[in-house]
């Protein structure tokens, strides 16, 4: 399958990666709670998942060192501890 | 004051075999002296002054070339031939350095390049300057580190023609990052280049090319040469992915070094940039990029992995040097250059005048 067999799914994509950040594409706005606009700086970016950052909302790589892990795709045989 | 981004000056030779290449160089584009075989004395390739210069001087014709050289050498045969035995002696020392990797399958090359990159115990750089550095070490941190950084990002942009479909896509994304998405002042050689302006560094192309040591040149040939060959292209994303697994963490540090040390946010911001964006560009690096290539071409996993392993094999022989260096109460720079570490630049009065590491 070549990536022109997948039509474009949305304006913007989000992704959850393996055991981090939640990737952002496309067409979007990151907003503040008091309705401000954050400048997101890049065109793709990483949202934290794990809570730890110090520059949340994006992501810092802090998750490495605390050995985050999320069971993306759960198998049957290995438990993702 | 000439161009910053324009080519570098020729470096002085190291040995016998850089002297003839310069010295040819110099002259029109000739056939090389066929003399007695090309022969350099170091017996580590990886610490050999002549031969990594060489090389050097070899690749640069490649990326901006060199003051005074005509364009035509970079494919004169008998140049392209010293090349040749340089690079064979050097993918040798490379490979013996980087040790064999383990067997895995395309599926499991995240996780090998995951535990790669962690199980690293080599000493911290970033550690050593955030606590105890000084100035005078962090300028020539940043010394060596021009050498790269003022050309950030090139040498894995060869990769992109050699690639088709979505690891493609995936190094385009990254290096559109890289480029400052077509904001010169947000490329990342530029936030370089204000980070060492502000500590009064000579921030031309290629500044510094006198100054640093055989290691260093040895961390920019291993770029050159995974990116000129494609044969080399696994290595090439390899390298690409270790890199930006290991910058987040380590460009926190040298960050909070070097507010520690009194600078501002804007000689910080190139550090400070790096923390965030490599936390984006791990993530497509790994899993886009990599996994996407040995997806196509499942036979390319071994050569990942010995890119990605060369990164920190050569990284840590580079952090030995620096901090080998400053442990004997030595500069980690050549000796033509040592007058760089008696400068006491205080931050926040930095001269905006370039203050070179060789007499020109
Ligand atoms: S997911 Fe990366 S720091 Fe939280
Ligand atoms: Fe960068
Ligand atoms: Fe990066």
């Amino acid at each position: 399958m070549t990536p022109s067999d997948c039509p474009e799914p949305a304006a913007a994509t989000i992704t959850p990666y393996p055991d981090g950040p939640l990737i952002v594409r496309g067409d979007f706005a990151v907003i503040a709670p008091d309705g401000r606009q954050i400048d997101a700086k890049r065109r793709t970016i990483a949202l934290c998942r794990c809570g730890k950052s110090a520059l949340i909302p994006f992501c810092d790589g802090t998750h490495k060192a605390l050995g985050f892990r999320v069971d993306t795709h759960p198998t049957p045989v290995e438990s993702a501890g | 004051m000439s161009d910053p981004y324009g080519r570098a000056a020729l470096p002085e030779p190291r040995g016998p075999v850089s002297a003839m290449l310069r010295e040819a160089l110099r002259r029109a584009p000739h056939d090389l002296p066929a003399g007695p075989p090309v022969d350099f004395t170091g017996t580590d390739p990886l610490t050999d002054e002549d031969l990594q210069l060489t090389l050097f001087l070899c690749y640069e014709l490649h990326y901006r070339g060199w003051q005074g050289v005509e364009d035509a050498w970079e494919w004169q045969p008998s140049l392209l031939a010293v090349r040749a035995i340089a690079e064979r002696r050097f993918e040798e020392a490379i490979r013996r350095l980087a040790g064999s990797q383990p067997t895995v399958s395309p599926d499991d090359l995240p996780a090998a390049l995951h535990r790669l990159t962690t199980d690293d115990e080599g000493p911290s750089l970033g550690e050593f300057l955030r606590r105890r550095g000084t100035l005078p070490q962090f300028r020539e941190f940043l010394v060596h580190r021009s050498v790269y950084h003022l050309r950030e990002a090139d040498p894995h942009s060869w990769g992109i023609p050699r690639l088709g479909g979505p690891p493609k896509a995936a190094l385009v994304e990254i290096q559109m990052d890289e480029y400052g998405n077509g904001q010169p002042h947000r490329m990342h050689a530029e936030l370089f280049r204000t980070t060492i302006d502000r500590l009064g560094l000579d921030s031309r192309y290629g500044a510094h090319l006198d100054a640093v040591p055989a290691i260093t040149l040895a961390t920019n040939n291993a770029m050159s040469l995974f990116g000129l060959h494609r044969r080399l292209r696994g290595a090439l994303v390899g390298h690409l992915a270790a890199f930006e697994m290991t910058s987040s963490l380590p460009n926190r540090r040298y960050g909070d070094a070097l507010r520690r040390l009194g600078g501002d946010a804007a000689a910080t911001r190139f550090f400070d940039e790096h923390v965030e964006a490599d936390a984006v560009h791990e993530q497509i690096a790994v899993h886009d990029l990599c996994a996407g290539l040995v997806r196509q071409e499942p036979a390319l996993t071994a050569d990942v992995l010995f890119g990605a392993a060369t990164v920190l094999a050569l990284d840590d022989l580079f952090a030995r040097h620096l901090l080998g260096a400053w442990a004997a109460g030595r500069s980690s720079l050549r000796s033509t250059a040592s007058e760089l570490v008696h400068l006491s630049a205080v931050v926040s009065s930095v001269p905006r005048a370039p203050v070179t590491a060789r007499s020109s």
